[in-house]
């Protein structure tokens, strides 16, 4: 695995998230560990991907690195306790750690607990976006298990006074196969305060050899969800807590000018709070909390704003404020675009758009906070705990080292939960009420003062020869991001460019940011270019492409879905589409109907590879989720708006996929196990768009550039 | 007016606005929080409860009108340590990723085969069309539905 930074990650980055980050170092010594946990041994992980800077040595031993990226305990009655910033969101990932843990620790699963996303408890971690938890955690975590098992080895060998070869990990034990001699961890740590900081990578074992992970263990607690005992955020409750609510403004960048609360004050246990632009009130239950609010009259103005009508000029515009990249937005070149359109046979141009759409997590933003002397304690469901405990501690002027953030086990988020503002706004209810709140935004609320999924136009003009060799590519994004900006196909000459515009609504990070946009339009290209030298669209692709892992999707997925055993019809249309984002490859193979307008996608088959697969039932589970919710945005989901209002902001209004959306699936995972595991959450999602949209071009001829693509049926042909 | 609700066979006596919509009720009165807000206006299904054997949406029914009639929640399914067979098929078909619509989804299932013990998936997929799953899980949460419904019949 790379320790490298690599600067694609940089500018995904900035591409998740605009909130400022800032870098805290964890300070603590050896002895506070054992003050706070109880003996046993730890191992600490420094000087991983994310914390290069940690990797001297610390100065005394009872010193330990400013930056340390995981560690694991194993108390006196051998139990193991794991503790890393990411956070659990329905990807599976408390599972698929706790069987890497349990694969190099050698340890069962049963004994093995991860505390996850508690800023007090866990190592700073930047958030959990952008597939990294399993290239990034996984690994740290297989070496501190490693290294740990290494030590209860050589703890058993002083023990029994024998050369340590023979001797066998196995189930939470250390065994001499020649002695026949057996202890368990928990009898070696007993009484024993060891700290090991590793930085450099021990020996792991390689996928091949995978014992558990790599295996269909089933989810970590998956009792307490279909029991309802799992508390997420939303579900908990504090002694003394009131129920917050927030007066929101009627218009986007609205400010306050007048607020008469006196009879919203006169319930009793009512709280009103207005500071700034902020108005909401705390109650002892959310009924009169929202009886409260509606007895707020308060005035706002906002400025004119842009709609929804203008936004493909508006993405335009180039943005008015600095940009925070180094260098200026990311732009790729190779070759002379010039030259290549010069030798081109044909040449295309055509433009791409995709609309704001919501992430609609079903458990929507919440939090509980909690104030005591001058220190604050917030539950909420964020992937970015740390960021948040910064957001709260500049908020409230008071240093980040007094506030605690703690994720549950959330509800989901899709990239959708990067900020605090639910976190922000129940630490301020609290902070006037001096009691606990807890604050659930509704579902209004989450579609209208969330964030959006950038929209953006895609401008793509491109050359080819009769003989079907790409020779030109210039690709301009605006607005929707630079992820997946490059495409996978051998191309000489190349222009390629992201341009930011100011957005026209808040816009943020999304379940693979622009790489489903950007594979859309480049996809979606590549049928039109085979259509324009008459090429079969997976021939067409295998000729530009010389990636063996994207050829190896693309043939793994055609032969799944039987590609080109029937033939298309006006009533039925297949199509294609490849792409690789993230260390991960992905082919989907998509059937359509076609009933008048109604459009309906019949049949998904899926390739995807990922490495090598730490758990196939989970990754499943992702890749068939990532195809439905996929559907969404490739057929109907679209945010409304006009001058700083949201339209459309319930599920009523707002479709998302639904049972009866449901195609048949059949997927083919591909388990290289010869290659280091890549994250699975996103790319999935990035080739089912464009594949629908060659199966339409495919049935009817008509080429459908823009997402969503049939919100109110089939366009007529024109 | 103190009203009594009934709910997974105990009785409960609360005092609450009579328009208290149940959803409220469960999870701030009584503590049951396995019924989940998803979007507070029938659409998604998360606060599914049975009453009188058949789902609702929970966010929606007035305390009043439920009062003394049989609730049923998520909390109720479980009997002495045994899961319902629902929740048995949807552990094991592992039919869930984040899971906040799970309690939603296990809930109207109950209620479906409560009604029509071997639905064909025409009838599954149209019973259900009202519980988002937005993490996309409906197809192992259907094929859970046809386990729970095989399992009930041997």
């Amino acid at each position: 695995m790379s320790q490298q930074t690599n600067p694609d990650l940089v500018l995904e980055e900035r591409e998740h998230d605009v909130t400022p980050r800032v870098k805290y170092g964890f300070e603590l010594h050896r002895r506070d560990f054992f003050k706070l946990l109880g003996g046993g041994m730890v191992v600490l992980c420094a000087g991983a991907a994310m914390a290069q800077e940690s990797r001297s040595r610390p100065r005394d031993e009872d010193e330990l690195p400013q930056a340390i990226s995981a560690w694991l305990h194993i108390t006196e009655d051998g139990s193991v306790t794991v503790y890393t910033g990411k956070v659990e969101m329905g990807q599976n990932i408390r599972t698929s750690l706790t069987q890497q843990v349990a694969e190099e620790l050698r340890a069962p699963l049963g004994a093995i607990h991860l505390i996850m996303g508690d800023t007090f408890l866990t190592p700073y971690d930047m958030g959990t976006f952008g597939s990294r938890t399993t290239p990034t955690m996984g690994p740290q975590l297989r070496n501190i298990s490693a290294m740990a098992r290494e030590n209860l080895i050589d703890l058993a060998a002083q023990r029994w006074k024998t050369n340590r070869s023979s001797f066998i990990a196995q189930d939470g034990k250390i065994s001499d196969p020649q002695s026949k001699k057996s202890i368990s961890y928990g009898e070696l740590t007993k009484g024993q305060e060891l700290v090991t900081v590793i930085g450099d990578d021990p020996t792991l074992e390689p996928p091949s050899q995978w014992r558990i992970a790599g295996t269909a263990t089933p989810k970590v607690d998956g009792r307490a969800f279909v029991t309802g005992k799992h508390q997420y955020t939303s579900d908990m409750t504090r002694p003394g807590m009131l129920y917050g609510k927030v007066l929101r403004a009627p218009a986007f960048r609205a400010s306050l000018k007048s607020c008469d609360s006196r009879e919203a004050e006169k319930i009793p246990g009512v709280t009103v709070v207005r500071d700034g632009n902020f108005v909401g009130v705390a109650a002892p239950d959310s009924f009169t909390a929202g009886r409260a609010i509606k007895l707020i009259r308060a005035e706002w103005s906002a400025p004119p704003q842009t709609s929804e009508a203008t936004l493909f000029q508006d993405v335009r515009k180039p943005a008015t404020g600095e940009t925070d990249a180094p260098g200026g937005p990311p732009k790729y070149a190779a070759g002379s675009i010039e030259k290549g359109f010069a030798a081109a046979d044909k040449t295309l141009k055509q433009t791409y758009t995709v609309a704001y759409i919501a992430h609609t997590p079903l458990e929507p933003r919440a939090a509980v906070a909690e104030w005591q002397d001058g220190k604050l304690t917030v539950w909420t469901g964020t992937q970015r705990p740390f960021a948040v405990r910064d957001e709260l501690a500049q908020a409230f002027h008071i240093s980040s080292q007094k506030v605690r953030v703690m994720v549950p086990d959330t509800g989901s988020a899709y990239g959708g939960k990067h900020t605090g503002d639910a976190a922000l706004e129940a630490a301020r209810l609290a902070k006037a009420a001096g009691k606990p709140v807890k604050l659930i935004w509704t579902r209004e609320e989450e579609f209208t003062w969330a964030y959006f999924r950038p929209a953006g136009a895609i401008d793509v003009k491109s050359g080819v020869r009769n003989d079907g060799t790409v020779v030109a590519w210039q690709f301009d994004n605006y607005n929707s991001g630079p992820s997946g900006l490059r495409p996978a196909y051998e191309i000489a000459n190349q222009h390629i460019e992201f341009h930011p515009a100011d957005p026209p609504l808040r816009q943020g990070s999304y379940r693979g940011l622009a790489a489903p946009a950007n594979h859309f339009a480049r996809e979606v290209h590549m049928d039109e270019l085979a259509h324009l030298v008459g090429m079969e669209p997976l021939e067409f692709r295998l000729k530009n492409l010389t990636d063996s892992r994207a050829r190896a999707v693309l043939q793994a997925a055609a032969q799944k879905f039987g590609w080109g055993r029937e033939k298309n019809s006006s009533t039925r249309g297949f199509g294609i589409a490849v792409g690789t984002e993230k260390g991960s490859y992905v082919a989907t193979c998509v059937e359509v109907e076609i009933d008048r307008s109604a459009v309906r996608v019949k049949r998904v088959a899926e390739a995807f590879e990922c490495g090598a697969v730490v758990n196939p039932n989970g990754l499943r589970n992702q890749i068939s989720g990532a195809i439905m919710m996929g559907l969404g945005g490739a057929l109907f989901e679209a945010i409304h708006f006009d001058n700083g209002g949201i339209l459309n902001p319930h599920l009523a209004e707002y479709r998302v996929p639904r049972f009866s959306d449901m195609p048949q699936i059949d997927l083919e995972v591909l388990d290289r196990k010869d290659l280091s595991p890549a994250g699975a959450g996103e790319t999935p999602i990035m080739a089912l768009a464009p594949a629908v949209s060659n199966a339409i071009f495919a049935a009817s001829g008509i080429c459908l550039r823009s997402l969503p693509m049939v919100p109110e049926g089939l366009p007529k042909a024109g | 007016m103190p009203l009594t609700l009934l709910v997974n066979g105990v009785e409960h006596i609360v005092d609450v606005p009579s328009d208290q919509k149940l959803l409220y009720v469960l999870r701030e009165d009584l503590g049951l929080t396995g019924a989940k807000y998803g979007c507070g206006e029938g659409q998604c299904g998360a606060c599914t409860v049975l009453l009188e054997g058949k789902p609702v949406r929970s966010c929606l029914a007035s305390v009043s009108a439920v009062a003394g009639k049989k609730i049923t929640t998520i909390e109720g399914l479980e009997q002495n340590g045994q899961l319902h067979p629902v929740q048995e098929a949807f552990l094991k078909v592992e039919a869930f990723q984040c899971a906040y619509c799970t309690s939603g989804m296990i809930v109207s299932a109950v209620g479906l085969l409560g009604k029509n013990p071997r639905p064909t998936d025409p009838q599954i997929i149209e019973f259900m069309e009202g519980n988002v799953c937005r993490c996309g899980t409906y197809p192992r949460i259907l094929e859970a539905i046809r386990l729970a419904a095989s399992a009930r019949m041997s």
